[in-house]
């Protein structure tokens, strides 16, 4: 049954747009597609959006290795590397405060008429996404740079996989709590 | 149907609802929410018009085929749903300058949309290079617990903090 949903292909287009309306309207009434709200984060004095995705974390955390330890789901643990994942973040981030959106949020500000979105922000990131592309062949030897010897954390902790995830769950659990006691 | 006119929800409703959405994401599509695939995609796809087929040469557009796919379907969702929920909470407006860029560097449009772009660039360009951005890392990747999404993730906002802090603290005075 779910080997057919998923092997549907028209189907999936269907199914990633309704996933995709969903994310939306979560992502614009949590206040995450407002510029303010993003930089408010990045300086420290908002933390919507760490409010967001920490019990995004949690709840989806638990929810996918319950199904993965039923046989359920795949993960998709990506690997990294030094040259890939820091570098590539640093810039990442830069982009991220210069734009006051991220690839998913700024889709989101489109949707709610920010202008800056659109005309800059989302033809900025085609163009981005398109040097990476051209310049792919160039880096390669530097994207595998310093490559992670682990994936995932329990195995650089050699931890138990719940163990890990309870650990986890309770460190984000406490941090939010932490916050809304300070008085963010 | 009235908290769809809502202004604002909790933030831990809207995220625990972003987790449920993953594990129907997970289950019924095999795959982790993430949208910085698309742009990329998209890239390819408005090359292939001005130079035909010999971009699907380019090495990196035979891993990422230049084509709609499920995660290009959830980015036009993205767009959406957001233009939905405001016009429905009277928030939908259409605004070149938001705040505090508005306070901060002033209501012309033309700083603003070149450091827009230029954001828009790094962001492309950053996602890319560490495979991943706020949402395949960010809280997909993180909730798998693989170490390259944390590390991305820290690594975004140590990027993004002293860039903020530079540009509001420190130009803006």
């Amino acid at each position: 049954m779910i080997e057919r949903i998923r092997g549907n292909k028209n189907g999936q287009l269907a199914l990633g747009l309704l996933f995709g309306i969903v994310f939306g309207i979560f992502l614009h009434k949590s206040g995450v597609t407002r510029y303010e709200v993003i930089i408010g984060q990045l300086l420290l004095m908002d933390f919507t959006v760490v409010k967001v995705m920490m019990p995004a974390v949690i709840v989806g955390m638990l929810g996918v290795h319950f199904m993965n330890g039923r046989g359920l789901v795949r993960l998709h643990v990506r690997g990294g590397s030094f040259g890939s994942t820091v570098v590539g973040g640093l810039i990442f981030g830069a982009g991220f405060a210069l734009l006051g959106y991220c690839p998913g949020t700024v889709a989101g500000a489109v949707g709610q008429g920010s202008l800056d979105a659109l005309v800059g922000g989302v033809t900025g990131l085609v163009f981005g996404s398109w040097l990476f592309a051209v310049l792919y062949p160039r880096l390669t030897s530097f994207l595998a740079r310093g490559e992670f010897r682990n994936e995932t954390l329990q195995e650089l902790l050699h931890i138990g996989t719940w163990q890990a995830v309870i650990s986890t769950a309770a460190i984000l659990i406490a941090l939010l709590a932490a916050l809304e006691w300070i008085g963010f | 149907m009235e908290w769809l006119r809502l202004e604002q929800w909790s933030p831990y409703i809207c995220g625990g609802g972003i987790g449920i959405l993953s594990w129907l994401s997970f289950l019924l599509s095999d795959k982790p929410l993430g949208t910085s695939t698309s742009y990329v995609r998209t890239a390819g796809m408005i090359e292939r018009l001005f130079r035909g087929d010999r971009v699907l040469k380019r090495e990196f557009f035979q891993k990422v085929t230049p084509t709609v796919d499920w995660q290009w379907m959830l980015v036009l969702g993205i767009v959406i749903g957001a233009f939905l929920s405001s016009m429905l909470s009277g928030q939908a407006r259409l605004e070149w300058v938001p705040e505090p860029w508005l306070t901060a560097f002033g209501a012309v449009v033309g700083p603003r949309l070149i450091v827009a772009f230029v954001g828009g660039a790094l962001l492309g360009l950053g996602a890319r290079w560490a495979d991943g951005c706020t949402s395949g890392h960010g809280i997909s990747g993180t909730m798998q617990l693989a170490i390259s999404s944390w590390v991305a993730s820290i690594c975004f906002f140590a990027g993004g903090i002293a860039v903020a802090t530079l540009l509001y603290a420190v130009l803006a005075g």
